[in-house]
């Protein structure tokens, strides 16, 4: 799996998941299938998803991604932004 | 099902007993867990805040590991998520929000408060924080950007606020005092009685 430097753009993927049966997920809808930027790395997790469901987790990467408000809703027009937690699996290259 | 007073209580120490058994989770274990989870409140962050004011050294450790400042200042974070501090500077201020449930720095602010937990703030932190901090009202310098921090993974985040002007020359334990819990997620900012 890639990991991604600060700096590198990226996009989150559009899945869902949860259409295709229980799950856990900690990727916010609303980023989902959205471009932001990384700002960090911020270390290494058992990946929740497994671990909601006592499966044996994998450790992935962490990041910090930030992506601009006016990327993510309609009516912002403030130059604002939001910084939210990702795992590597669901990031790839923009 | 029955989720009242009495079924809850049988519930859980039915869960107690197994974990037990299982030897996952001791009762001394539990024990010290409430324990510490009762004793963290807003003012062991406002503490970590005032120094941070203070002392160039802390600061520089706080937001570089909250956790290890954390335990440094005597906060038990052994079994606690990571801890992030977010710096606000001029220009630039953060707010925390989990919008996925209410994760909160619980090791060194205590419980969240009922706010936190709202559906209506976990919703519009993320898509309206403007919105909010006029609600609280709090008024930021024009020209501030606005970062939303959501606390989705491992993650938990407390924000450094800006120290306010007119303290200069307080000790420690005055600085302390200015510093509220919604000062910590972003709510609102710092500011002499």
């Amino acid at each position: 799996m890639s990991e991604f430097a600060p700096g590198t753009r990226v996009r989150v993927r559009l899945d869902w998941p949860e259409l295709r049966g229980p799950v856990h997920i900690r990727t916010p809808h609303y980023v989902r299938g959205r471009e932001g930027t990384v700002l960090r790395p911020l270390g290494r997790f058992a990946n929740p998803e497994d671990l909601a469901f006592a499966r044996p987790a994998a450790v992935l990467p962490l990041y910090h991604v930030r992506f601009e408000q006016r990327a993510l809703w309609p009516e912002v027009v403030a130059a604002d932004e939001v910084v939210v937690e990702i795992f590597g699996p669901w990031l790839e290259a923009a | 099902m029955n989720l009242s007073g009495l079924e809850n209580e049988r519930l859980l120490a039915a869960l107690r007993g197994v974990l037990a058994a299982k030897n996952l989770v001791s009762a001394a274990e539990i024990a010290e867990r409430i324990a510490i989870t009762d004793q963290a409140s807003p003012a062991q962050g406002a503490a970590m805040v005032a120094r941070a004011w203070t002392d160039a050294g802390f600061r520089a450790r706080l937001l570089a590991c909250g956790t290890r400042a954390a335990e440094e200042f005597g906060i038990m974070m052994r079994g606690a998520p990571p801890l992030g501090v977010l710096e606000n500077v001029p220009g630039l201020h953060h707010l925390v929000v989990c919008t996925l449930c209410s994760c909160y720095p619980r090791a060194v602010l205590g419980y969240p408060p009922f706010w936190y937990k709202s559906v209506a703030y976990r919703a519009r932190a993320v898509r309206d924080p403007r919105g909010v901090l006029a609600e609280w009202g709090t008024t930021l310098p024009e020209g501030t950007r606005i970062r939303v921090v959501d606390s989705t993974a491992d993650y938990r985040w407390m924000v450094l606020p800006l120290r306010p002007a007119g303290t200069e020359g307080w000790d420690e334990a005055a600085l302390a005092a200015l510093v509220r819990e919604g000062d910590m997620v972003g709510v609102t900012l710092p500011r002499l009685p």
